[in-house]
């Protein structure tokens, strides 16, 4: 038998969750079927805009099975739910703001009882005017969707530095253009979903598909009045997430049958039509840019102006148009900048929280916008992005001079020396008859963590389990990209262990320490952060604890390896279940904090900023595609694709590329087919039939090169690239598609009736 | 009505409501949790299952359909030689993320694999196009399907 290797950071471990999920075993909050279970489901709207007058009941509960129906009468508490605002109702106890509000909840023994009953309950809402287009929701006379929001204006914002407006009139080129993009969908695979129960002592526990499990306790004990040490909150593995499981869905809801349904476990599972239409969703966007530069292709002068469409409720609205304001002006070095942001109610379905968080939306007109000016000067626009790019020390278009790594030019010189854009010509001179070839990029960056004014902390757990293998108790939820992997695999490094002897506890409000949502590119970062110190402690103790159990007066030759500590120089060794068996349970757990560093002398360029600005840490990226359009039918096609990221040190090369290559399909996605059509605010693309998403024939093989770079304040030097990749797929899309035919495409996805009509117009 | 069938290569009999999903009857009656269900409308293919070595849809099936089949679920993966190598592939090739639509992607391999030659990438990805990934941008899962292929080739011709 080989010699046990401890897990190393830096290398492509295998990781720890893949058997488990190749195998059907991992357990999902979905797999949840406890005994006796009751189930649980929602009566929606269905009209976006209205006074609920009346919910009748008697026919749902007289369907055999059904348990209650419950109306927001039943609802302790303020009824109210919401991250930063609670605006959000439970139960509708008036004012129907969008089709997906929830109107009833009805608990039945069988889901079929419980399907039938949600069709037998009748709402009575009174129709009232309502607003879809986020435009005419800005007009005096528009109705207001929340009456003490006048202008529906959920956040106004400004980032103003230098002056933009004198330096525009004196750019010898400026190029201009409006640009939108869609409501898109997370599409993650496993819906919303948990189960709850209400315990003999009173408390609330609950098993919930979550990004947020410790926030959610806040959420439901604000909107139902439950003190939040009578909640608790466990998340295992997400089937998926990528931010619309970042808040509360179903726990309120089910919180709230818990306390009904007479101490019976409830399980709640939201169809794929309940996701499309309740799940949060990318705020749809509309953006003015005027960009200025000199003749040689230095960049002076920006002006943009941004309306994000946040739809009825706020949830996090506020937060992503400031992360967009934030990266309005890309990775770019420009003096004069004026950026104005407004995030607006309407009666649309909720945005949320979605990967690249408001920034996917800008990328897409600043990268435009790049390739128009590089087309008026006949610049290579590889190279004209390199002589504005931002270094080290510079001060970025929000005002913030950085002072962590950045990357940038190395990312953009990883596409320059590469065979696929060097050889671009060739390739392009050999697209069929039928069919024009062209090549795009984008340069993009996201910013990692809450950013000002919130604190972004973790607090790392492990324990030496009796047993001798130790427990690291993470306390983010993993969504499927991989932090907990990447925490197993730190905590190997440090303490000398391999997988066998280590084991992974995903969140649990009971026993882990809270340490804030799986988002913003801070969960590995500022975890793994928190982690490092509790495993360095505990390394430690191991190795002082064996000292004292081998009589040793020198801990300094004693070192850990899988399983046991060894002394070398006298061939001796303690096993850690011996140590374990020495240690009370107090000694055996190492528990430390990290607090995320945030900008100390922040910028005077921001006004009407709530909180999240600025952010002091950035992943960039590179992006190249080279595409295909078919002049017959329109159709785009992706044939080569890379991507090229400074995330820092790289943790585990193949964890690192899932994550690059994840994003750039989503974002594949999002600049080919993916759009949330709506009719009044009713969602009509409404299954996976209708809102097409990728699948494996829509995508090339996506590249992913690695920048290896440093992050002084990470983890092994680390930053998240969770979410960086998203931003290029749409940009370097319309840049190729420019290339190829010509046509500026500014109206986001691009689907082949666009194309058709764009190659129309121009004929 | 009774419901006989082979599931897993073990002979399974259970009293069962002829309309019920074959998704819920695997999940909820028999706790075989490894089959997923991601739209319950037939265009994610989490739920795939093999069904006398045909893919299908266990959302789109009714439990009175099973009667005399052969069922094969990701839990019966393990115990052959196919699925083994596949599982390991998906494992090792860096397949995995959130994991979700994995077992129905790996049912889609076995039913792809099982057609002979070690296919091409191409091919893969057709094969494959029925199920969705949101997470992985379906490279790695490309190259594990390519790999298990390649893999049980070779055990082929060592035979």
């Amino acid at each position: 038998m080989s010699p046990r290797e401890p897990l190393q950071v830096g290398r492509p471990e295998i990781r720890y969750d893949a058997a488990a999920k190749a195998a059907g075993t991992e357990p999902y909050a979905a797999d949840l079927y406890p005994e006796n279970l009751l189930w649980a489901g929602v009566v929606r709207a269905g009209v976006a805009s209205g006074r609920l007058r009346s919910v009748e009941t008697e026919a749902a509960l007289a369907v055999p099975g059904v348990v209650r129906v419950l109306t927001a009468a039943d609802v302790p508490g303020p009824n109210r739910h919401g991250i930063i605002h609670r605006d959000t109702p439970v139960l509708v106890d008036g004012r129907v703001r969008h089709a997906g509000d929830a109107v009833a909840l009805v608990i039945a023994e069988t889901h079929a009882a419980l399907r039938q009953a949600i069709g037998r309950v009748r709402a009575e809402i009174e129709p009232l005017p309502a607003v879809f287009d986020p435009e005419a929701a800005l007009g005096e006379d528009a109705p207001l969707v929340h009456e003490e929001r006048p202008g529906n204006i959920l956040l106004a914002a400004e980032i103003r530095k230098g002056a933009a407006d004198q330096a525009l009139a004196g750019c010898e080129v400026v190029v201009e253009g409006e640009f939108s993009t869609p409501m898109q969908a997370h599409i993650f695979l496993e819906t919303e979903n948990g189960v709850a129960r209400l315990e003999g002592d009173g408390t609330v526990s609950m098993t919930v598909s979550s990004q947020s499990p410790f926030r959610d306790r806040f959420e439901v004990g604000a909107a139902l009045d439950i003190p939040y040490d009578r909640i608790r909150i466990v998340a295992p593995s997400l089937g998926g997430g990528f931010g619309g499981k970042d808040g509360a869905t179903v726990q309120c809801l089910l919180a709230l049958a818990a306390l009904h349904a007479g101490g019976r476990p409830v399980k709640m599972h939201w169809q794929r039509e309940e996701s499309m239409a309740a799940g949060y969703k990318r705020h749809p966007c509309r953006t003015r840019y005027r960009l200025g530069a000199d003749r040689d292709g230095t960049l002076r002068a920006l002006y943009c102006s941004l309306l994000y469409d946040t739809g009825a409720y706020a949830h996090l609205g506020g937060e992503v148009m400031e992360l967009g304001m934030e990266h309005a002006g890309g990775p770019y070095r420009i003096p004069h900048v004026l950026i104005e942001g407004r995030c607006v109610y309407t009666n649309n379905p909720v945005a949320g929280a979605m990967r690249a968080f408001g920034v996917c939306q800008v990328a897409f007109a600043m990268e435009s916008m790049l390739d128009q000016l590089a087309q008026r000067l006949g610049m290579d626009p590889l190279e004209l992005r390199l002589r504005n790019t931002l270094v080290d020390g510079d001060v970025n278009c929000a005002g913030l001079p950085l002072t962590t790594s950045t990357g940038m030019v190395g990312c953009l010189e990883m596409l320059r020396d590469h065979p696929l854009w060097r050889e671009r010509q060739a390739w392009k001179d050999g697209a069929p008859p039928h069919a024009r070839r062209g090549v795009g990029l984008a340069a993009v960056f996201n910013a990692a963590g809450y950013g000002g004014k919130v604190r972004d902390a973790a607090i790392a757990k492990v324990e030496l389990n009796p047993d001798g293998r130790i427990a690291i108790h993470n306390a983010v939820a993993d969504m499927g990209q991989g932090n907990a992997c990447g925490f197993v695999q730190m905590a190997g490094s440090i303490l000398g262990q391999d997988a066998d002897q280590l084991e992974l506890r995903q969140p649990d409000t009971a026993t882990a320490y809270p340490s804030g949502s799986a988002s913003a590119g801070r969960t590995t970062y500022t975890f793994g952060n928190a982690l490092i110190k509790a495993c360095e402690e505990l390394r430690q103790r191991l190795i002082n604890r064996a000292g004292l159990l081998l009589f040793l007066d020198d801990d300094c030759d004693l070192r850990l390896v899988p399983g046991k500590v060894i002394h070398p120089p006298t061939d001796r060794e303690v096993p850690l279940s011996r140590l374990a068996a020495f240690m009370p349970r107090e000694d055996r757990v190492c528990i430390s904090q990290f607090v995320a560093p945030v900008c100390r002398q922040v910028p005077d360029t921001a006004t009407g900023f709530f909180i999240g600005f600025p952010h002091v840490i950035f992943a960039y990226g590179a992006h190249l595609a080279r595409i295909e359009v078919d002049l017959r039918t329109g159709l785009i096609r992706i044939d080569d694709y890379v991507a090229a990221t400074d995330g820092g040190a790289v943790l585990n090369p193949c964890l690192f590329d899932q994550q690059i290559q994840g994003g750039v399909a989503q974002g594949i996605g999002y600049a080919l087919m993916e759009e949330v059509e709506r009719r009044e605010g009713c969602i009509q693309s409404e299954s996976l039939a209708t809102y097409l998403i990728p699948t494996a024939v829509d995508v090339p093989d996506i590249l992913s090169c690695r920048l290896s770079g440093n992050e002084a304040t990470g983890p092994f030097g680390l930053k998240g690239v969770g979410e960086v990749a998203m931003n290029g797929p749409l940009p370097a899309v319309a840049n190729a598609v420019a290339d190829a035919c010509g046509i500026r495409l500014r109206r986001a996805p691009f689907t082949p009736e666009r194309v058709l009509l764009a190659l129309e117009e121009q004929a | 009505m009774k419901v006989r069938f082979e599931l897993n290569e073990a002979p399974m009999e259970i009293d069962v409501a002829p309309d019920r999903r074959v998704v819920d009857l695997l999940r909820e009656d028999l706790r075989l949790t490894g089959t997923k269900e991601g739209c319950g409308t037939g265009e994610c293919g989490a739920c795939t299952i093999l069904v006398n070595g045909q893919t299908r849809l266990s959302c789109l099936m009714v439990a009175a359909q099973l009667d005399g089949a052969r069922v094969t679920t990701v839990e019966g993966l393990a115990a052959t030689t196919a699925g083994a190598t596949i599982q390991r592939a998906f494992v090792e090739e860096g397949a995995v993320q959130c994991g979700f639509c994995i077992p129905g992607m790996e049912m889609a391999a076995l039913a792809l694999l099982r057609q002979g030659d070690a296919p091409g990438r191409e091919c893969i990805r057709e094969g494959l196009s029925g199920n969705l990934c949101r997470c992985t941008g379906y490279t790695k899962i490309v190259d594990a399907v390519e790999r298990a292929g390649r893999d049980l080739h070779a055990g082929r011709e060592e035979q």
